[in-house]
C-alpha cells in the first residue's frame, strides 16, 4: 500500500511537471496562473499521498496550510495580471 | 528512489526555469512553484515544521511580496531590459554560485557518520519546558534569544519598508485603495476563506506546542488571511502613523524582552524559565508574539505608504 | 475488511490520477484559454476528491478524515473562484474591471 501511494504521488508529480510546460509556452498570463492552479492542485494531492505512505499524519497540516495559501497566491496573482491588461502594459 | 530522484530533477528545473525567465510575472509564477515543491522535499524529508513554514512564508508571502514588487516594477520593465548586466559579469556570478553549491553538497555528504547533533540532548530535557514538540521547544526555550532577535529584525525591516514613503504621503495609508465589489466572486469567495483561514491559524497556534506548527506559520497565515481581505477590498490599511498600530507591533517583543528580564529574577539568567511555570511563560508569550508578526508580515506586503494620511 | 478497504483506496486513488491525467493533457492540448481552463477543473474536483476519498479508508480517527476533507473543500472554493476570475481575464476584450 505504501509503495502504491508513492507511485501515486510520483505519477500526479509527472502530471505537475507537463502542466509546467503550460507556464513555459503559454501566451498569456491567464494560462500562467492556470498552470500555477494546477501545481497547487497536483501538489496538495501528491503531498496528501505521501503523508499517508511515509505515515507522518502531522503533515496533512502542511496541506492545509497550501490549500489556503494557493487561494492567496492565486488572487494576488489575478489582481496582478489584471492591472497588466488595464495598464495595456 | 525513483520517486525522489524524479522531484529532485523536477526541483532543478523549476529552479533553471525561474532564474531564465524572461518576464518578472513568470519568473515569480516559477518561484511559488519552486517554494511548493520545496515543501514537498521537506515532507519526504520527515521534517513537517520546516515544510509548514516553507509553505507558508517561503512560498506564499513572499510570493505576494514578489508580486507587489513586479507591480510597481512594471512601469520600469522595458527600460530595464535594456541594462541587463553583461555576459561576463552572469557567467562570474554563475561559477560563484556553484562554488557556493559544490560546498554545501562538500559540507553535506562529508558529514561523520552518525552526523553530530544535539538532539539527545534536546530530547533528554524537554520535560523541562513542559512542551511536546523539539522544534518549538528549540524556538522556545533553548534558543529564545534567537526568536526574540528574529523578531526585532522583522521590525527593522518593516521601518526600511515605511522609510521609503515620500515626504508628502508620511505616516499615511499603505498600498493602493482596493474597490469592494458587494456582488463579487472575489467578495464572497474572501467572505468565506478569511474566517476558515484565521480557525487554520488558530488550530497551528494551538497544536504548536505538541505537533509541527508554531507561532511563525500561525502569524503568516494570520497575515495571509488580511491580505487576501485587504486585496479584495473589504479591509483597508490602517495609516502607519495610527498609536495602536505602532503597539500592535510592538507588543510581542516588548513582552518576550518584558519577561527575558523577568528570568533574571526568577531563574538566574536572561530568558531563563522557572520549571513548574515554563509552559505558562512560553504560552504569555506566544499569544502577543504572534499578533505582532503577524501584523509586521502584512504591513510588509502591503508596502510603503502610498496615500496621505489625512483622507 | 482491511483488504476491500485498500481495494477501494486503490481504485479510488487511480481514478483520481486518471482525472489528473485528462486534466493535464487538456491543459496543453486545448486551443483556447477557456477550454484549458474547463480541463483544469475536472482535476480540482474530481482528481483531488477521488483522492480524498480513497485516503479516507486508509486514516484513523474521525478527525484526520475531517482534516482531509476540509483540503478538498478547501481547494474547491479557491479553484471555483480563481477560474471565475481567469476567465474574465482571459476573456476576448479583457476584464472589465
Amino acid at each position: 500500500m505504501a509503495d502504491f501511494l508513492l507511485a501515486a504521488a510520483g505519477f500526479v508529480l509527472a502530471m505537475v511537471a507537463l502542466g509546467l510546460v503550460r507556464i513555459l509556452r503559454g501566451p498569456g498570463d491567464a494560462d500562467r496562473i492556470m498552470a500555477a492552479q494546477l501545481l497547487g492542485t497536483g501538489g496538495i494531492a501528491a503531498l496528501l499521498l505521501l503523508v499517508e505512505a511515509m505515515s507522518v499524519p502531522a503533515a496533512v497540516d502542511v496541506a492545509l496550510i497550501l490549500a489556503l495559501l494557493a487561494a492567496f497566491v492565486s488572487v494576488a496573482f489575478v489582481k496582478g495580471a489584471a492591472r497588466t491588461e488595464a495598464d495595456g502594459a | 528512489m525513483a520517486f525522489d530522484t524524479g522531484l529532485a530533477v523536477l526541483v532543478l528545473g523549476v529552479a533553471v526555469w525561474t532564474i531564465t525567465a524572461r518576464d518578472t510575472f513568470a519568473a515569480v509564477v516559477g518561484f511559488v512553484a519552486f517554494g511548493l515543491l520545496l515543501a514537498l522535499v521537506w515532507v519526504r524529508l520527515a521534517a513537517p515544521d520546516v515544510a509548514l513554514t516553507e509553505a507558508a512564508i517561503g512560498s506564499g508571502v513572499t510570493g505576494g511580496l514578489l508580486l507587489g514588487a513586479h507591480t510597481h516594477l512594471r512601469r520600469t520593465e522595458t527600460a530595464a531590459a535594456g541594462e541587463l548586466p553583461g555576459a561576463a559579469l552572469r557567467l562570474a556570478a554563475a561559477v560563484l554560485c556553484a562554488m557556493v553549491s559544490a560546498g554545501l553538497a562538500a559540507i553535506v555528504l562529508l558529514l561523520p557518520e552518525p552526523a553530530p547533533t544535539l538532539a539527545p540532548q534536546v530530547a533528554a530535557n524537554i520535560a523541562t519546558t513542559g512542551l511536546g514538540n523539539p522544534v518549538t521547544a528549540v524556538l522556545m526555550a533553548y534558543r529564545a534569544v534567537d526568536t526574540l532577535l528574529e523578531t526585532v529584525v522583522l521590525l527593522l525591516a518593516l521601518l526600511g519598508i515605511w522609510s521609503l514613503a515620500p515626504d508628502r504621503v508620511w505616516g499615511g495609508f499603505p498600498g493602493p485603495h482596493h474597490d469592494a465589489d458587494p456582488q463579487g466572486v472575489l467578495t464572497f469567495a474572501a467572505q468565506l476563506l478569511v474566517p476558515v483561514g484565521i480557525l487554520v491559524g488558530v488550530h497551528i497556534f494551538w497544536v504548536g506546542s505538541v505537533a509541527p506548527g508554531g507561532e511563525f506559520q500561525a502569524a503568516t497565515i494570520l497575515a495571509a488571511m488580511w491580505i487576501l481581505a485587504a486585496m479584495v477590498g473589504l479591509v483597508d490599511a490602517p495609516p502607519v502613523s495610527r498609536r495602536w498600530l505602532r503597539i500592535l507591533l510592538v507588543a510581542g517583543p516588548a513582552v518576550f524582552f518584558a519577561i527575558g528580564l523577568a528570568g533574571f529574577a526568577m531563574a538566574g539568567a536572561f530568558l531563563a524559565y522557572p520549571p513548574p511555570y515554563a509552559k505558562l511563560l512560553i504560552l504569555t508569550i506566544e499569544i502577543p508574539l504572534t499578533l505582532s508578526i503577524a501584523a509586521t508580515l502584512a504591513l510588509l506586503v502591503a508596502g510603503p505608504p502610498e496615500r496621505a494620511p489625512q483622507r | 475488511m482491511s483488504l476491500g478497504l485498500d481495494v477501494l483506496t486503490i481504485l479510488a486513488v487511480c481514478a483520481g490520477a486518471f482525472f489528473f491525467l485528462a486534466g493535464t493533457v487538456g491543459l496543453l492540448r486545448f486551443p483556447d484559454a477557456l477550454c484549458r481552463l474547463h480541463a483544469l477543473t475536472k482535476a480540482d474536483n474530481l482528481g483531488l476528491g477521488l483522492i480524498v476519498l480513497g485516503l479516507l479508508f486508509q486514516v484513523e480517527g474521525p478527525f484526520a478524515a475531517l482534516k482531509l476533507i476540509s483540503v478538498w473543500l478547501l481547494t474547491l472554493l479557491a479553484g471555483a473562484t480563481v477560474t471565475q476570475l481567469i476567465a474574465r481575464t482571459a476573456r476576448p476584450g479583457g476584464t472589465p474591471e
